[in-house]
C-alpha cells in the first residue's frame, strides 16, 4: 500500500463512516473495513477500478467529482478522503469545500510540486518535470492543478479551513527528517487532516 | 421442489433442460385496486439447489414482455434458451452452482400464470378485459406467497431489469426484512411523460384494431394481431438506440432499388425486421396482458405513498443495492438510475452504481456486455458470501 495511505489510517476512527473520493480499485477502503471496521463508500470513474472495488466487496458509485457532489447530504460521513486526486480535479477549492460539507473531517493527500527535484528539473532544464511520481507530459496528463505545500496551506488559510494534522512523506519509509523540517522543499507527498 | 435439470442440451454454462412448475393459491389475494383474486396460479421455474439454510435464493422479476422461462431450454428442439440465459447459469453472474434461482410469470401474464386469458370462475369465460388491473405491488405480494410456498424466508437478492427493477425496489420497501440485496437494472422510480406516451401509443394501436372487440377477442375467436404487432414495433424502436439500429440495419435494402429508372417498391431491412418482430410478438403474446402490463408500468411511482419523497421511501429499506444503467438507453435513461442512487445515498443506504457504456439502448440489459457481466458477477459473488 502507498505510504500516504498507511499514514492516514490512524486518523480514521474505528466504526466510522468513510467516503473515499477517487477510491481506485478499493485497496484502501478494503483495508479500512478489515482493520477499522468502517462503513465505507467509494466514488470512482474508471470502469475497471469500479469492478475491482466491487469484487473487494465495497460499495462504489460511478460519479465524476468534477460534476459536483451535491447528491451527498451535509455531514453524512465522519471522514471524506481524497488521496492523490486533488491535482486532477477541475476545481480543487470547491471539492475541498464539498468534502468538509459532507464530512466532519477531510483527509487530502497530494504530490508536492515544490519538491527540490521538481525545482531542480525546472530550474536546470527549463522543462516541466517528468519523473517516476509524475510520469506524464504536460499536454497529456490527468494532473491539471499541481500545487506546493505552501500553496495548499495558503488556500486553507484563505478558506478558513483548519489543519488538524499534517504528515509529510519523503522518498523512503524512514522518518522523513528533512521533509519534516522543510516540507515545501523535501516532501514528496503531503497529507492533511482538515476540518471547518 | 427443484426443477429437473439435465445436461443433454446446451453448452457449458447452461442450466440445461428445465421444466416449468405451477403453484396454485386458494387464499384470496387482495389487490391494490381493492378487488380480491382467488384462486390463482403462478407458473415458475427454478435453477440450482436451495441450500440447507435456505439462504441462497434469488428472485428474478421479469419486464414487460418477459415470463418465467429465464434460462435453459424446455426441450432438445428449442432453438433459443430462456430470455436471460446470458446471465443465469453455472459460472454466469447469477451462478446456479451457488444460487437457487426462482423465475416466475407474473400474475396477469400470458405464459401460464393466471391472467386475462384464464377462465374467470365467475362467468366460465376468459377474463379478457375484466381481469383486475394490477400494480407492481400486487406482483410483489404474489411473489412473497410463492416464496412462502418454497420455504424462502428472505431472498439473498431480488433482481430485475426495467419493469422488473421496479418490482425489486418495491420488494425492498414492502418486505424489507425479506431482501438482502436489491439489483435494479435499467429501471426508474417512475416513468416520464414521454415514456407513458409511448405506452399509450401501444395501447391505442391495440384498442383501435377492429379485432380487439373491446378486449373480448377470445370470445369472438379473433386476435388483434395488427394492433399488437404495431404496439410491439413502436416499443421495439424505443428499446434500441439510434446507433444500434444504424449498426444493425443502416439504410440497407431488403428488396427493390433506389436507382433512377426503377419503380419497384423499396423495402429497407429495418422495415422487414420490424414487421417480423411485430408479427412474431402478436402470435405469442396476449393483447390484454400487454395493456395490463403497460398500465402497471405507467402507474408505478415508488415514492407516492411516502409523501412523494424517494429518500423517505428508501429509509424503509434494509438491503444493499446495486443499480446499473446503460449509456444509450433513452427509454430508462441513466438519469433515472441516478435519481435512484441519489435517493439511496441521501437515505444512507449502501449502494453501488455503474453506468455501462453500451450501444444497445434499453435492450442492453439482456445482452452479453463484458463490463456489465464482470460487474454483475463481482457483485453477485458478494451476495453469495454475505
Amino acid at each position: 500500500m502507498r505510504l500516504d495511505l498507511t499514514r492516514i489510517q490512524p486518523w480514521i476512527a474505528p466504526g466510522s463512516r468513510v467516503l473515499d473520493l477517487g477510491c481506485g480499485g478499493g485497496e484502501f477502503l478494503q483495508r479500512l473495513q478489515h482493520e477499522r471496521q468502517v462503513r465505507g463508500m467509494g466514488l470512482e470513474i474508471d470502469p475497471d477500478n469500479i469492478t475491482a472495488a466491487v469484487a473487494r466487496g465495497l460499495d462504489v458509485v460511478e460519479q465524476n467529482m468534477d460534476e459536483g457532489l451535491g447528491n451527498f447530504p451535509d455531514q453524512s460521513f465522519d471522514t471524506v478522503v481524497m488521496a492523490h486526486a486533488l491535482q486532477a480535479v477541475h476545481y480543487p477549492d470547491r471539492v475541498l469545500d464539498e468534502m468538509l460539507r459532507i464530512g466532519r473531517e477531510g483527509i487530502v493527500t497530494f504530490p508536492n510540486f515544490g519538491h527540490w527535484r521538481c525545482r531542480l528539473y525546472l530550474g536546470t532544464r527549463g522543462r516541466m518535470p517528468v519523473s517516476k511520481f509524475m510520469p506524464y507530459t504536460w499536454y497529456d496528463t490527468p494532473n491539471i492543478h499541481f500545487c506546493t505545500v505552501q500553496d495548499f496551506e495558503a488556500l486553507c488559510r484563505d478558506k478558513g479551513i483548519r489543519i488538524l494534522d499534517r504528515e509529510m512523506v519523503g522518498n523512503t519509509e524512514r522518518k522523513p527528517l528533512l521533509a519534516g523540517a522543510w516540507p515545501n522543499l523535501f516532501a514528496v507527498t503531503a497529507i492533511y487532516r482538515l476540518s471547518r | 421442489m427443484t426443477t429437473t435439470v439435465s445436461d443433454s442440451v446446451g453448452s457449458v454454462g447452461s442450466v440445461g433442460i428445465v421444466s416449468p412448475q405451477t403453484a396454485r393459491f386458494e387464499e384470496p389475494l387482495t389487490l391494490a385496486c381493492g378487488r380480491e383474486l382467488a384462486p390463482y396460479e403462478l407458473v415458475y421455474e427454478t435453477y440450482g439447489e436451495l441450500n440447507a439454510a435456505r439462504s441462497n435464493a434469488v428472485l428474478i422479476c421479469h419486464a414487460l414482455s418477459g415470463h418465467h422461462h429465464a434460462a435453459g431450454y424446455h426441450s432438445d428442439q428449442d432453438r433459443k434458451p430462456g430470455w436471460w440465459d446470458e446471465y443465469i447459469g453455472p459460472g454466469k453472474p447469477i451462478d446456479t452452482a451457488r444460487f437457487f434461482v426462482v423465475s416466475l410469470n407474473n400474475l396477469g401474464g400470458c405464459h401460464g400464470s393466471t391472467g386475462p386469458t384464464s377462465i374467470n370462475p365467475g362467468t366460465g369465460k376468459p377474463w379478457g378485459p375484466d381481469f383486475p388491473p394490477l400494480r407492481a405491488r400486487d406482483w410483489v405480494h404474489s411473489q412473497a406467497r410463492l416464496a412462502d410456498r418454497l420455504g424462502i424466508d428472505a431472498w439473498a437478492a431480488v433482481i430485475g431489469g426495467s419493469l422488473g427493477g421496479m418490482q425489486a425496489m418495491r420488494w425492498a420497501l414492502e418486505y424489507p426484512e425479506r431482501v438482502k440485496h436489491c439489483v435494479v437494472i435499467a429501471s426508474a422510480m417512475k416513468l416520464s411523460a414521454q415514456n407513458i406516451a409511448f405506452n399509450e401509443i401501444a395501447r391505442h394501436a391495440i384498442q383501435s384494431d377492429p379485432d380487439f372487440a373491446g378486449g373480448r377477442y377470445l370470445e369472438h375467436n379473433s386476435l388483434p394481431a395488427q394492433g399488437l404487432g404495431l404496439a410491439r414495433m413502436v416499443g421495439h424502436i424505443t428499446y434500441l438506440s439510434d446507433d444500434a439500429m444504424a449498426a444493425k440495419f443502416g439504410r440497407d435494402l431488403r428488396s427493390g432499388t433506389l436507382e433512377r429508372g426503377g419503380e419497384d417498391d423499396v423495402e429497407f431491412q429495418v422495415q422487414s425486421y420490424l414487421r417480423y418482430q411485430g408479427s412474431q410478438f402478436s402470435g405469442s403474446f396476449d393483447a390484454n396482458t400487454y395493456i395490463l402490463m403497460t398500465r402497471a408500468l405507467d402507474y408505478f411511482d415508488l415514492a407516492r405513498e411516502y409523501g412523494d419523497d424517494p429518500v423517505a421511501a428508501f429509509r424503509h429499506a434494509q438491503c444493499r443495492f446495486l443499480v446499473i444503467s446503460f449509456s444509450t438507453d433513452w427509454r430508462f435513461s441513466p438519469v433515472r438510475s441516478r435519481e435512484i442512487v441519489d435517493a439511496l445515498i441521501a437515505a444512507g443506504r449502501p449502494v453501488t452504481y455503474a453506468e455501462i457504456e453500451a450501444n444497445e439502448g434499453h435492450d442492453a440489459f439482456l445482452m452479453p456486455i463484458p463490463r456489465y457481466r464482470d460487474l454483475f458477477a463481482a457483485y453477485m459473488q458478494r451476495v453469495g458470501s454475505d
